[in-house]
């Protein structure tokens, strides 16, 4: 295995991923601060060259379940602490299904795009950034996402619903480099891999990458984190995250989808009737609060603005409504500006709490007219049991939060 | 209005790679705008390229058959998949499809076989992927096949016969976009959605 070992990429220790997902189930206050650096010299040197939050601020990535060497990591995005549509980068979350974050010399990363088209060609990262680029506001959103869950990863937004995040990427429209090779009239897929140990691959429909796929080099304005694939990704809009490969190396443009095990087995829901469901792309409407939610708690009755997050696969976010009475009657929430297309949405929602119990919850419609259903109503459309979604993927439905006479929040889905 | 279609949709002409190197006249036509990036080399494409797609046109020479396999097995398998393939996330055995909690199984949840013959020969062994030479993926994938009863004990693969194992829940699989156009709605019945009124 030697001469086959040495050529590959050098990983990032697994100590690294793990001491970023130190922290515990509950309140974001359940960290303790850094401590403090010896000389207020020191403490500058530290904080200027790449500046830090506040050494009180703890907020921060939660692992979600137990892992182990073989199983995806999961690192969540605090959703409750976190205030308009930006994701910070360093808390965009991470679903990996590698043994490890390659760490890749942009010098030496070189994109090759070749297959059913008239001219191979291979890109640096400098070609790439000559390109016209684009820079957009998308989420993104792991498929496995919201999926309901019991017990204590069930107890707060981040743990069930932080496998979301929103950036503003900035790259080269996958259109652009296309048009250079030239797809043939035979082309109506491309296979995009990644630059991990295990060469991840995604199959996407042509006419998806000729309309609105990035190959983004940059997230918020610099280059795109390690954990987010740098030097060099695709941001896949609207579509579940798994297909928007990280540490972009190749995209063949082909004929038929690669089946690939992260598309075809690993990604397959099974459904009613012994069927099995692969290649669902669009994540439908969503929406949840992120303040006040589950692990928190309300110091005492009066005024709260509630406030959360919405977004929708099928473009804008139309309207979001919030009920305070568990569903039985709604009222629009106002949108904050920006409203974008594939992207986060903040809305807000004034509150007056009377000190009774009190069940939040919203619902986000989106320009296709969709609507997020209930858990039950999903059931339905389904024709399954409300369990089922603990299992399965692209689940998008309506999160109750209860707030207790004491003030505290937990999860009322089930 | 809806496509549904089948992974099956995906078995299409034979010619494909015969007509891979013959650029269509019309691709031609519309020329580079910008001239930026290298031509690459046939040796660096062949060497990249390297993902297997179920009509298996991309296998590479070699072979192997299930006895060879177990012996792989052992040595560079067992150690995280458990003995004879009973431990995690390997499973034995075909498990009709439902709708109880997904079961992520090779013999069940897999649509073809080049599937597992790709991701065994990129993604295994987990510490050292990429390692296996051709006739030890051909010979491994044979064995994980056997014991999810997909193929006999004395069947050999390598690319000619690989493709054309069929695997049992094929046709119960549905590739519910395959047929994806820019605007279109999510097919209702495949996402978990609130009815629209029509």
């Amino acid at each position: 295995m030697g001469s086959h070992h040495s050529d590959r990429r050098r990983f990032l220790t697994d100590a690294a991923l793990a001491s970023m997902a130190v922290g515990t189930v509950g309140s974001a206050a359940a960290q303790t601060p850094a401590p403090t650096p010896a000389t207020p010299a020191a403490r500058l040197k530290e904080t200027l060259a790449y500046g830090q939050p506040s050494r009180f601020e703890t907020t921060g990535r939660k692992a979600l379940g137990a892992g182990s060497p073989i199983n995806d990591t999961a690192l969540t995005t605090p959703l409750q602490d976190l205030d308009g549509i930006i994701t910070p980068s360093g808390l965009h979350f991470l679903m990996d299904h590698v043994n490890g974050i390659p760490d890749i010399d942009p010098k030496q990363h070189k994109l090759l795009v070749h297959g059913f088209v008239a001219r191979p060609l291979t890109f640096t990262l400098d070609e790439l950034k000559r390109f016209p680029s684009v820079s957009k506001v998308y989420f993104l959103e792991c498929n496995a996402n919201s999926r309901p869950l019991r017990g204590p990863n069930g107890d707060s937004v981040q743990l069930v619903h932080g496998r979301t995040s929103c950036s503003e990427w900035t790259g080269v429209l996958l259109s652009t480099l296309l048009k250079e090779v030239g797809p043939r009239d035979d082309a109506k897929w491309i296979v995009a891999e990644g630059g991990e140990s295990n060469k991840y691959t995604m199959s996407m429909p042509l006419a998806k990458a000729m309309d609105d796929i990035l190959v983004a080099y940059a997230q918020n304005g610099e280059p795109v984190r390690p954990h987010n694939g740098y030097p060099l990704r695709l941001v896949v809009p609207g579509w579940e995250a798994i297909r928007s490969v990280k540490w972009l190396t190749r995209i063949a443009v082909v004929d038929t989808p690669a089946m690939s095990w992260h598309e075809a087995g690993n990604n397959a829901d099974t459904a009613p009737g012994g069927r099995a469901l692969g290649f669902r792309f669009e994540l439908g409407p969503k929406s949840v609060i992120t303040r006040p939610s589950g692990g928190q708690r309300l110091p005492g009755r009066g005024f709260y603005e509630i406030t959360g997050l919405a977004w929708t696969g099928g473009g804008l976010v139309r309207r979001v409504d919030v009920s305070v009475d568990g569903g039985k009657t709604y009222r629009e929430a106002q949108l904050q500006e920006p409203v974008l297309p594939m992207a986060h949405t903040r809305f807000r929602f004034a509150w007056e709490w009377t000190g009774e119990e009190a069940i939040l919850q919203s619902r986000c419609t989106d320009e296709k007219g969709e609507v997020q259903p209930t858990i039950a109503e999903a059931a339905q459309v389904l024709g399954v049991t409300p369990d089922y979604f603990m299992q399965a993927d692209h689940f998008n439905g309506i999160q109750p939060w209860k707030v207790n006479r004491d003030g505290s929040i937990q999860n009322a889905l089930f | 209005m809806i496509q549904k279609g089948r992974f099956e949709a995906v078995k299409t002409s034979g010619l494909a790679t015969a007509i891979f190197f013959v650029a269509s006249a019309s691709a031609l036509a519309q020329g580079p705008t910008y001239r930026f990036g290298t031509t690459p080399s046939a040796e660096e494409i062949k060497a990249r390229d390297t993902a297997v797609s179920p009509l298996g046109r991309e296998l590479p020479p070699g072979r192997g058959g299930v006895k060879e396999g177990a012996d792989v097995y052992a040595t560079k398998c067992a150690s995280c998949h458990g003995p004879n393939g009973t431990g995690t996330m390997l499973h034995r055995g075909l498990v009709p499809l439902g709708n109880a909690k997904p079961l992520k199984m090779e013999g069940s949840l897999v649509p073809y076989a080049t599937t597992l013959w790709d991701f065994i020969n990129r993604a295994m062994p987990w510490f050292t992927p990429g390692t296996m030479p051709p006739d030890e993926v051909y010979a491994v994938t044979a064995y994980v096949l056997f014991i999810n009863d997909v193929i006999k004990e004395t069947e050999v693969l390598d690319a000619a016969t690989l493709p054309r194992v069929r695997m049992p829940n094929r046709d119960s699989f549905v590739g519910v976009e395959l047929d994806w156009k820019p605007g279109q709605r999510r097919p209702l019945g495949h996402y978990p959605t609130r009815a629209l009124t029509p």
